[in-house]
């Protein structure tokens, strides 16, 4: 509805000469309303509205694993009165063949988020620490499965690139798709599957029932919210890491003056209490890169997903 | 359940009866109606329109305008869904061809009044489950894996039987049409690309909200278009006191009220299953237990009390896993547990204890939020009925104008809008045949879920279809099913040579 709004408004705005922006802006989620992108999405549009006096509207566009909304930001108008909120997926989708879109398609404006992977098991479950986990699932191959996003997803490249990275065939531990962490959390309780690999936030509420315990992290450092849960290289000795990331971006050649606007207000917000204090309450990482620093990092990732996808057989 | 002592509730009380959060309740049960009324916006919608609002209220009211919004929002999807046969929220779709034979028959302000009457006690039912027993249900809910829901959702299929009036072939053919449009895209357990042709939006699949607004309300203007010189037979009868009917409606049929308000709060409080799905099991139970099963579908009242209550009963229902585990039941508690751990209400079962007050506030909303229903709700259904005064060629073009906006607001994209047309005219054809729509309506909700849950199913098994009956809970509901699917098949063959030798 805001949207429409901002639509006729901006068909009424007069011509932009004066200064970035004078009509509302579109943010462009790609996931669905109520998920971990769309509440960060929102409270950066909130305090970008803040900064800027206009109001920036999120707008989910969502579907096909994330295609259509990566797809509407890249294909809009490079004015920059459409931004949006890339993830992780950017660097994973082309690799599969699902889009030609790769993270190059984006004028990037600032890496604003980073949570690492976990690994999450019922409460009753034998293993006591990833040694053991990873024992079990070399022992018997195919026995245990795993779920926590759809197949080829982040969470299920995090623990393929594991295994791989322990010398254990990929293929022992099957992966069952599921529409998110959520349902994979819960049929893990409900006994259908052994692993859940999501990040330590999104297993957050069934840690603290005592449901779910989280085995170690895929970071450099333990989480924020369980000090307690080790991380793999002190676990295993290992390097292997990974994150779900989230950039605000906006499409390829918008005008230089937009973007210096953007991402000083974009660093603003990422500085201001009101977005730490919310990363927090969700238990949610904050990392901040400028555009450059961001463009790396999504090179990086892009390197890093396509060799562990190709590892375990789903690149094309 | 918590430590519930006179100094929690008083602290609650004070909590809800402070005029800032009593103006944000009207605020948004005002917002909320709206939200419903208007095809293609759903509660969801309202939910995630009210989460920027909420970063800076504390914790009771943002979560009451939340529950206030989705309560009149489900509510009020019956309005436009009664009066133009436009379901306001896919919650409504169950019973919206019921609801606008009622107003075609003149009886379009006792179908109204019974939906705003029996979404009261629903609502009221559903609160009070989930004060009583939220945690021992939560604990069952959780119990759930793809197996039982695998089973759920063949059982729900059963129900498009069930909606076929006249013929049950037609209405399977229907129901087939349904599943095979919402297997396209990309949104499939494998990931791969089903009739996309290169296209991102096809990639996005065939969603829901736009279709029902085409085969629904495009369908019924194309009808109407071609019947434009004939008078409008759509005078309708006053029934007097619009509660008095109500009561007696209450007395007539309590067992269908408690029934469809019981099987609102379960559906509601499993996760992943919602106020739409409650709503089509609901009318289906209905109709199945139902002394006058033939009146179903001509504008009888029985199914729309049953499946009203369960809609609205399934929203309380929802926040059952949501509240002690912090898993959705539905898509609006889906954006709440966000919102819950903004505010530190963190989910948990220990949130009875260590948020009492703030709980026992937010349970008082719940009560709240139904009781305002009844003034604000009679008072949307007094300016809604003067829509059937205006006259056709004005209010047509209105309607099709509503329809464009919901469609394109669901995902914000004129490829919505093409897609509820081209329904629309779909729609029109398979009516015109003979063939029903609902039932292609709900292949459509609950495709996705039976292919997702059967394809996890077989991973988990190794691809042994005996798992599916080797838990205790999927191994009841599987024969529930397979008796369901069996006993009218069973029924007819045993019929057949007892006729023959009638003859």
């Amino acid at each position: 509805m805001r949207t429409l709004i901002a639509a006729l408004l901006s068909l009424a705005a007069a011509p932009a000469y004066a200064q970035y922006p004078q009509r509302p802006v579109q943010l462009i989620v790609p996931w669905g309303a109520g998920g971990g992108t769309d509440a960060t999405a929102r409270i950066i549009g909130t305090l970008l509205e803040k900064e800027l006096k206009q109001p920036f509207n999120v707008v989910n566009r969502t579907g096909g694993s994330g295609v259509v909304g990566h797809d509407a930001i890249a294909k809009s108008a490079p004015d920059g009165y459409t931004i949006g909120m890339i993830t992780v997926e950017i660097t994973m989708m082309h690799h599969v063949g699902l889009t030609p879109l790769t993270y190059k398609d984006y004028t990037p404006i600032g890496l604003v988020n980073a949570d690492p992977a976990g690994v999450n098991v019922r409460v009753d479950s034998p293993y006591k620490s990833v040694k053991e986990l990873l024992a079990a699932i070399k022992a018997n191959p195919g026995k245990m499965k795993a779920s926590g996003t759809g197949q080829g997803g982040i969470w299920h490249l995090a623990i393929a690139g594991l295994l791989k990275d322990q010398g254990i065939d990929p293929n022992a531990l099957p992966w069952v798709p599921s529409n998110g962490a959520a349902p994979g959390l819960q049929d893990m309780v409900a006994g259908g599957v052994e692993v859940v690999p999501c990040s330590i936030p999104e297993a957050r509420s069934m840690i603290d029932a005592g449901k779910v315990r989280a085995l170690a992290i895929m970071d450099a450092n333990p989480p924020a919210l369980y000090p307690n849960v080790p991380t793999l290289k002190k676990e295993l000795g290992t390097n292997w890491q990974i994150a779900a990331w989230r950039v605000i971006a906006a499409p390829k050649g918008i005008p230089a003056e937009a973007q210096k606007t953007l991402v000083s207000a974009l660093k603003r917000v990422y500085d201001s209490k009101e977005y730490k204090d919310f990363m927090a309450s969700r238990g949610f990482g904050v990392v901040w890169a400028d555009p450059a620093g961001t463009a790396k990092f999504m090179a990086d990732s892009d390197t890093n997903l396509g060799a562990a996808l190709k590892a375990v057989g789903l690149a094309k | 359940m918590g430590l519930l002592t006179a100094s929690v509730l008083a602290q609650a009380f004070a909590l809800v009866f402070d005029p800032y959060v009593l103006w944000v309740i009207l605020a948004s049960a005002i917002f909320g109606l709206f939200v419903g009324a208007v095809p293609g916006l759903t509660a969801t919608m309202a939910t995630a329109l009210l989460v920027p609002v909420t970063f800076f209220m504390p914790p009771v009211p943002a979560i009451a305008s939340i529950v206030t919004a989705t309560a009149m929002a489900i509510f009020a999807g019956d309005i436009p869904s009664c009066l133009l046969r436009m379901p306001g929220t896919p919650a409504s779709a169950a019973y919206t061809d019921e609801a606008y034979a009622m107003t075609k028959k003149g009886q379009g302000e006792l179908a109204l009044g019974s939906g705003l009457w029996f979404s009261i006690l629903g609502g009221l039912f559903g609160t009070a489950v989930l004060i009583a027993a939220a945690p021992s249900l939560a604990e069952i809910a959780l119990k759930f894996s793809s197996f039982e829901y695998f089973w759920l959702v063949v059982l729900g299929l059963a129900s498009a039987v069930f909606l076929a009036i006249g013929n049950p072939l037609k209405g399977v053919v229907s129901l087939l049409f349904g599943l095979l449009v919402a297997s396209e895209g990309l949104d499939n357990p494998a990931g791969f690309p089903r009739f996309t042709f290169g296209s991102a939006e096809l990639a996005g699949g065939l969603t829901l909200i736009p279709i029902m607004i085409g085969m629904f309300a495009v369908s019924e203007i194309l009808r109407s278009v071609g019947r434009i010189d004939e008078p409008w037979e759509m005078a309708q009868t006053k029934i007097g006191n619009v509660l008095h009917g109500m009561w007696g409606l209450t007395k007539r049929y309590p067992w269908q009220l408690l029934r469809g308000s019981a099987v609102g709060t379960a559906i509601g409080a499993l996760p992943g299953a919602g106020a739409d799905i409650a709503a089509w099991m609901s009318y289906a139970i209905s109709k199945r237990f139902s002394k006058e099963p033939e009146k179903f579908g001509t504008g009888h009242i029985e199914g729309i009390i049953e499946a009203g209550a369960s809609n609205n009963s399934a929203l309380a229902g929802a926040w059952i896993p949501a509240l002690v585990f912090g898993i959705p039941g539905d898509s609006i508690t889906a954006i709440v547990i966000g919102v819950l751990y903004i505010k530190g209400l963190n989910p948990g079962p220990t949130i009875f204890m260590n948020n009492a007050p703030a709980i026992y506030a937010v349970f008082m909303v719940f009560i709240l939020a139904n009781l305002l229903m009844l003034p604000l709700g009679l008072a949307a259904i007094r300016a809604a009925k003067q829509m059937l005064r205006a006259p056709r060629e004005v209010l047509l073009p209105v309607i099709l104008l509503f329809c464009i906006v919901g469609s394109f607001a669901i995902n914000n994209s004129i490829f919505g809008v093409a897609l509820m047309l081209a329904f629309g005219i779909v729609g029109y054809v398979m009516e015109e045949n003979g063939f029903p729509i609902a039932p292609a309506i709900l292949g459509l909700v609950l495709g996705a879920m039976l292919e997702e849950n059967f394809i996890s199913s077989m991973i988990k098994a190794d691809g042994r279809l005996l798992a599916f009956f080797e838990r205790p809970i999927a191994g009841s509901l599987g024969i529930l099913t397979i008796v369901v699917f069996s006993v009218p098949l069973i029924r007819r063959t045993m019929a057949v040579p007892w006729r023959r030798s009638e003859k």
